[in-house]
């Protein structure tokens, strides 16, 4: 292989082959079978899966998200949720101004607001009647939040689960803040009964599976984003960081840009998750921001495995599936399945499910590839043994 | 010290002979039918039919209508199929006739309990102290004077006056005084309007500042009439040292109030304190092991009610142990099963323990059900003291607050003064040198987990006392115990202690200005900027310790 | 060519797994049984609401099976889909979707809260679904797809004032409207306080108070409840959700206030939640429903007795909601067999107009026009054993108000399923101006 300035090539061949496949599938494959094969046929894929699927593509961002920040650079975030949370209100804005007046109550501001009594749009709404703005925001807005927030903490080096726990303090303030009906979101009925994006009316079969094929795109990039990320030298600088942040310190390196950046990136990643999701979902209010949803986020990529975004991906559509299955073919016991899964996970599988040795998939150490995204032995914490 | 809940009336036998004593010294009053009739009309099927008994029994001043009235407030008063009436006697059961007291050997079959709502108990109340203010125990007089209505009727009037004029003890002179007051004000003669402004200013509360104004409001409303314009001064400066006063009452009731807060945020993060602070597992089952808590003492109190009814009042105490070994045993089991094999991995321990959660909270509702379970304060937990005017201090916040500071004590002494404590700390500073001393650091590391959670079980007993007992409830209280541990310091308990007392009070204080959420949310901000500022909380630890 | 790395492939095994689970798991559930009529529960059994909607689930269990034993509907049996949807509101979208388009159930009994049924409400509009919704709610919605047999609030709250500002009720002056954060307090409040500016209370004699959900320290609310009501006799009308009414009414006890000084009435208390309380220090406040179980009529009993049965406890209770689910599963029933089909739009057709026994002890008629039921209003005060004593009661059911008159933007609005109007959120008929055109 041919180094250039540090940087890993992003995949080998026959991984490329595979991502193609993948990509091939999920973008192309499902959206015809769901639309051009017959509804009586075996191979028909199901309406109502195209919205789930697509559902489950988001989180998957978030699982990669959350794995750049925690699996490779060690920073545990419980606050996630906020910025895939912020995201979506910012889509789920646009999506309300762009119900004109087929509100309610037929007056050009949301219902929410007639029903406040309010006569004017509050200044923070304005902008939101164009979707390039809306989208630029459900991106920018985390992102600026998370440069804040990260900022103030990593300046101060907090760190470990000090972090961890401040985060979730900081979901848990943004939540009660968009609890409240006079913050302007709509409380906790939040922003729903969408009519339609860009024009399309949103509950259309085919606006769905744009909605799902963009989702399967946005996933792509930002997958192929992280992958750079983590292959180049600024990956292997994070892992550094991760390992031994002291010792980063020493070789001159400024860690604190390094974090902010990552962990920005990472808000904005979240960001663009929630703004897919919310359209495909049809609703988007404060439960999006409790504490337990952001320790769920992490629990997805603990479960598919750290620091391997192949993992956290698989981990978001496991958990999710599994939750989507056993509420209905367990109702009453689905949370032991969960739980069971969770402790089983940390107990035998340190490396989550994409650690797995599967019989007869005798793993092979291609040594670049380890060495670029973990290193062996303690993959997270410091080094207490 | 004046107690509310007129539970205190304990000494009904007391009363009951002072009642006899009147009958034999007072000739019966009014027409002797009139009397009868109107008590034999509070067994009556009719709430109106009761009402206007009561009215009428009042205005007859017999004081022998007392027990029944009495009885009637407190559900003890039955009635048969002939509508004759009894009452029961709280302690004994036994049945006494009324009028008359005899005890009735044979309970008749059909007992009926003549059922009351607030419109009856709303004349009842008013009655029974009119009734009472001529009775020769100060205490009766003393609760009679506090529950006068905050107007005095017409016929009420005039013996109160006389009341007040006849009454020795300092104390029931000043409240009776302040009830004339508040109907002289209305009184029109300006002598006595202006007696009554003085007395209100000195030590008048909120109603009276509100008849005040409102009698201000008059003054001002009829412009040009006879208003005094000395009167109308008056009534402004009383109601200015009332404001004062009820400010200055309002400041120290939100700093009581803050301390009772900052009391069960420290039950809820004491355990943590432990379990996250000392062993950095980061817990997230933390909130099922006050649910556990809880649980165990809903369990208490049932099997009290099925074995011992007679010690009811008693299962708070014995729940208190219970708890402590329930959740200390769950939390050794689960220390043993789960959460030895993850040290040295504190961010896993987070995945594992919230698996656990779920699991607890899914157990628990199938065994006890989805639904909140019923815990019921004991007595001697119910009500509270009137510290100030208007600031109530509970009971069972009064509980909370010792049974707090109790358990700090005696966990620090747990850890200071005993030689598991300090295996514990030698365990939390360096594992590696404890093993080499021999300390067997697996089990100091089990005990370690097993106290913080029957810590957290003792949290779960107090909570059941001024909250809902239900699967979810631990999930309220995960955020607000790992932010008192991190703000405190982690690993120190003093820091815990700080940490707690400054979020409680500061939100208490908050919240007048801000509103509950407002005052919450800038809570947390504070919080953020503060470990911004002391990324180790407020106690953090010193040297090489600090970096691990 | 040699494999280096077999992540990806993992990772497609993976979500491969995911996919034929999900494929299995689709067909497999939506197998379609002929012999019996599907009906779809979505209640949440875990999560925040499962305090409340677990019971829910258990009665329209045992109304399923009570009407099997009878036979089941057009000879069919029915057959239950119990979903979880955890509490979580999205969730409670996607499995309304799972149950019509995978589950092919027939009609749903589901959801509590405002924010599930408007999660909902657009699945069950697109798919063509019927759901019945048991719980009181803010009104200002009529859906083609949904029956109401909650109360709207002039079927609860309103009463609930005029009763405490007569004689009976304390002749309340001051006004404290309690609640939390959430639209049904909100709406239920602004109508109260367009009512009570109508009877001439002054603007300042009104305590508005909101507080988030799960608020449990409420010190401070009472200490103001207390200075705010002196002087004057005072109500207070308390929209506070589940959780936080344990805290709330141990205060309101702890500080001495007392029904017969201050009264509450509250809108979400009812038997169930009193039986996770204790009741010693709620004595004397008020409730208002449309049900109790301590109302006495032959239909109650026997349904009482049934519940009791069925869940091998003598200590549950029923409440209101559940009362609602009988009703509206009665009448869903009686529906069915009118239209001799389970098809949603012959039975939201035959559905208009029917009339069952409910245990309220009163006919109660489903409107036609706004898919809401008649009901009639029951004050009780709370009595020490967790049971209501009814101390108020409407003379006959009253007709919902989808729309409220007492909101400026919605007093206009007229919701009527019916021909010519044919519309749930209109200020004029649809097909007023074009007579004999057919709805579409």
């Amino acid at each position: 292989m041919t180094h250039t300035g540090g940087r890993l090539p992003l995949h080998s061949r026959p991984q490329w082959a595979v991502f193609f496949a993948l990509v091939g599938v999920a973008a192309l494959l499902i959206p015809v079978l769901n639309l051009a094969v017959d509804e009586t046929s075996p191979f028909h894929v199901p309406d109502y899966l195209v919205p789930l699927l697509g559902k489950y593509l988001c989180y998957a961002m978030v699982a990669l998200a959350i794995d750049l920040i925690w699996g490779f650079t060690g920073i545990l975030s419980l606050g996630h949720g906020t910025f895939f949370a912020l995201g979506g209100y910012a889509m789920g804005m646009y999506l309300m101004r762009s119900i004109g007046q087929e509100g309610v109550y037929s007056s050009h501001l949301p219902d929410f607001m007639v029903f406040l009594d309010w006569k004017e749009l509050p200044w923070y709404w304005w902008g939101f009647d164009h979707f390039a703005f809306a989208a630029a925001m459900a991106i920018l807005v985390p992102a600026a939040l998370a440069y804040v927030f990260g900022w103030l903490a990593f300046r101060s080096r907090i760190t470990g689960v000090y972090f961890s726990i401040i985060t979730q303090a900081m979901t848990f303030a943004f939540m009660l803040l968009f609890f409240l009906n006079d913050t302007g979101f709509g409380g906790n009925n939040g922003l729903t009964d969408f009519k339609r994006i860009l024009d399309f009316p949103i509950n259309l079969q085919t606006t769905r599976v744009s909605l799902y094929i963009a989702s399967v795109v946005a996933l792509t990039g930002v997958y192929l984003l992280c992958r750079f990320i983590v292959r180049s030298k600024l990956g292997r600088l994070l892992a550094a960081i991760r390992d031994s942040e002291g010792k980063v310190l020493f070789t001159g390196y400024d860690t604190l840009q390094y974090k902010l950046f990552v962990w920005t990136l990472s808000a904005a990643i979240c960001g663009l998750a929630g703004a897919l999701y919310v359209p495909q979902v049809g609703i988007i209010n404060p439960s999006e921001m409790q504490p337990a949803n952001s320790i769920e986020m992490a629990i997805w990529v603990a479960v598919g495995g750290r620091a391997t975004l192949g993992g956290a991906m698989v981990g978001a559509g496991l958990v999710n599936a599994m939750k989507s299955y056993f509420t209905v073919a367990a109702p009453e016991l689905w949370l032991y399945v969960l739980g069971a899964t969770f402790i089983a996970v940390t107990l035998w599988l340190p490396r989550g499910v994409v650690g797995l040795r599967l019989p007869g998939l005798r793993r092979s150490k291609g040594k670049e590839e380890e060495d670029a995204t973990r290193s062996e032995g303690s993959p997270v914490e410091g080094p207490r043994p | 010290m004046r107690t509310i809940l007129s539970s205190s009336l304990g000494g009904l036998a007391r009363r009951f002979f002072v009642v006899l004593g009147i009958l034999f010294i007072l000739p019966a009053q009014g027409v002797a039918g009139e009397f009868e009739d109107a008590l034999a009309g509070l067994g009556s099927k009719s709430r109106k039919q009761i009402k206007s008994s009561i009215q009428q029994l009042a205005h007859l001043e017999d004081p022998r209508a007392l027990p029944a009235l009495t009885a009637l407030l407190e559900k003890r008063l039955r009635v048969d199929a002939e509508g004759r009436l009894y009452e029961v006697v709280e302690d004994s059961g036994e049945l006494l006739r009324i009028p008359g007291g005899e005890v009735v050997a044979s309970p008749p079959d059909s007992l009926r309990k003549p059922r009351i709502n607030n419109a009856v108990r709303r004349v009842l109340g008013p009655a029974i102290a009119h009734l009472q203010l001529d009775s020769p125990d100060a205490d009766v007089r003393r609760s009679a004077a506090e529950a006068l209505p905050d107007r005095l009727s017409e016929r009420m009037l005039p013996d109160v006056r006389a009341a007040a004029e006849r009454e020795k003890d300092p104390q029931i002179r000043e409240l009776l005084a302040l009830a004339l007051a508040r109907a002289d004000i209305q009184s029109g003669d300006s002598q006595r309007q202006l007696a009554a402004v003085e007395l209100l200013g000195e030590s008048g509360g909120r109603v009276a500042a509100s008849i005040l104004s409102t009698l201000l409001e008059q003054i001002d409303s009829e412009e040009g009439s006879e208003a005094d314009p000395a009167l109308r001064k008056a009534i402004e400066s009383a109601l200015a040292r009332i404001e004062m006063r009820t400010d200055l009452i309002d400041m120290a009731g939100n700093l009581i109030y803050g301390l009772s807060l900052a009391s069960v945020l420290l039950l809820v993060a004491l355990g943590l304190g432990i379990t996250f602070g000392l062993m950095k597992v980061i817990n997230m089952a933390h909130g099922e092991m006050l649910m556990l808590g809880a649980y165990t003492t809903y369990s208490v109190q049932i099997l009290f009610l099925q074995y011992m009814p007679g010690w009811i009042e008693a299962y708070m105490l014995a729940a208190v142990p219970c708890a402590f070994a329930v959740c200390g045993l769950v939390g050794m089991g689960l220390e043993r099963g789960i959460i030895r094999h993850l040290y040295g991995r504190p961010l896993e321990t987070l995945l594992a323990t919230w698996g656990i959660s779920l699991l607890l909270i899914q157990t628990v509702r199938l065994i006890f059900g989805a639904q909140n379970v019923e815990v019921a304060n004991p007595d001697w937990l119910s009500g509270g003291f009137e510290i100030l005017e208007g600031v109530v201090l509970p009971w069972s916040r009064v509980a909370i607050v010792l049974f707090a500071s109790a358990t700090v004590a005696a966990v620090w002494l747990l850890l200071q003064r005993t030689p598991l404590g300090l295996q514990v700390r030698a365990v939390t500073q360096n594992r590696e040198m404890a093993a080499c001393m021999g300390i067997a650091t697996g089990r100091v590391d089990m005990w370690t987990f097993g106290l913080g959670s029957a810590i957290a079980g003792l949290g779960g007993v107090a909570l059941s006392q001024i909250g809902n007992v239900g699967p979810e409830m631990g999930q309220a209280y995960i955020v607000d115990s790992f932010l008192v541990v991190v703000l405190g310091g982690v690993g120190k308990l003093a820091g815990t202690v700080t940490a707690a007392l400054g979020i409680g009070v500061v939100n208490k204080l908050l919240e007048p200005l801000t509103g509950a959420v407002f005052g919450k949310i800038l809570v947390l901000l504070f919080i953020v900027l503060f470990i911004q500022r002391r990324p180790q909380g407020i106690f953090a630890l010193q040297g090489r310790a600090a970096e691990s | 060519m040699r494999m280096k790395n077999f992540k990806n492939l993992r990772l497609a095994l993976g979500m491969l797994g995911i996919f034929s689970a999900l494929l299995v798991a689709g067909p497999a559930a939506s197998a379609k049984d002929d012999d019996t009529i599907k009906v779809g529960v979505l209640h949440s059994l875990s999560g925040t609401m499962a305090i409340s909607e677990t019971s829910l689930k258990d009665v329209v269990l045992m109304l399923i099976e009570e009407q099997n034993a009878k036979g089941g509907v057009l000879g069919k049996k029915l057959e239950a889909v119990v979903v979880d949807p955890a509490s979580n509101w999205p969730l409670f979208a996607e499995k309304a979707r799972e149950l019509i388009a995978v589950h092919d159930v027939d009609v749903v009994f589901g959801c509590w809260t405002s924010v599930s049924r408007k999660s909902v409400l657009p699945v069950f509009e697109e798919l063509n679904g019927l759901l019945f919704y048991p719980v009181q709610y803010e009104g200002e919605e009529s859906s083609y797809n949904v029956f109401y047999t909650g109360a709207a609030p002039n079927q609860q709250a309103i009463p609930a004032v005029e009763y405490l500002m007569s004689e009976d009720g304390g002749g309340a002056k001051k006004w404290v409207l309690l609640g939390t954060d959430y639209v049904y307090p909100r709406t239920t409040n602004k109508i109260l306080r367009y009512f009570l500016e109508e009877q001439g209370v002054k603007d300042s004699d009104i305590m508005e108070e909101y507080t988030p959900f799960g608020h449990s320290d409420y010190q401070t609310i009472v200490a103001n409840i207390k200075k705010f009501a002196a002087g004057s006799p005072t109500a207070v009308v308390s929209t506070i959700n589940g959780d936080s009414n344990v805290p709330f009414y141990k205060e309101l006890a702890a500080q001495g206030i007392k029904a017969e000084d201050i009264p509450v009435v509250a809108f979400s208390v009812g038997e169930e939640e009193l039986r996770g309380m204790d009741a010693e220090p709620l004595v004397g406040h008020l409730a208002a429903w449309n049900y109790f179980q301590s109302i006495e009529n032959p239909t109650n009993a026997a349904f009482i007795k049934q519940w009791k049965k069925f869940t091998g406890d003598e200590d549950r209770v029923t409440n209101d909601p559940m009362e609602a689910h009988v009703i509206g599963f009665d009448m869903w029933v009686q529906a069915v067999e009118q239209a001799g089909t389970t098809n949603v739009d012959a039975v939201r057709q035959a559905m208009g107009g029917q009339t069952v026994e409910s245990p309220s002890g009163y006919k109660i008629t489903m409107d036609a026009k706004n898919h809401h039921l008649h009901k009639p209003v029951v004050i009780g005060e709370i009595t020490e054993d967790g049971q209501f004593d009814i101390v108020w009661q409407t003379d006959g059911p009253i007709r919902a108000e989808a729309w409220s008159p007492h909101i400026p933007d919605s007093a206009s609005k007229i919701a009527d399923w019916t021909y010519p109007w044919v519309c749930g959120n209109c200020t004029e008929a649809k097909f007023q101006t074009l007579p004999g055109v057919s709805a579409q």
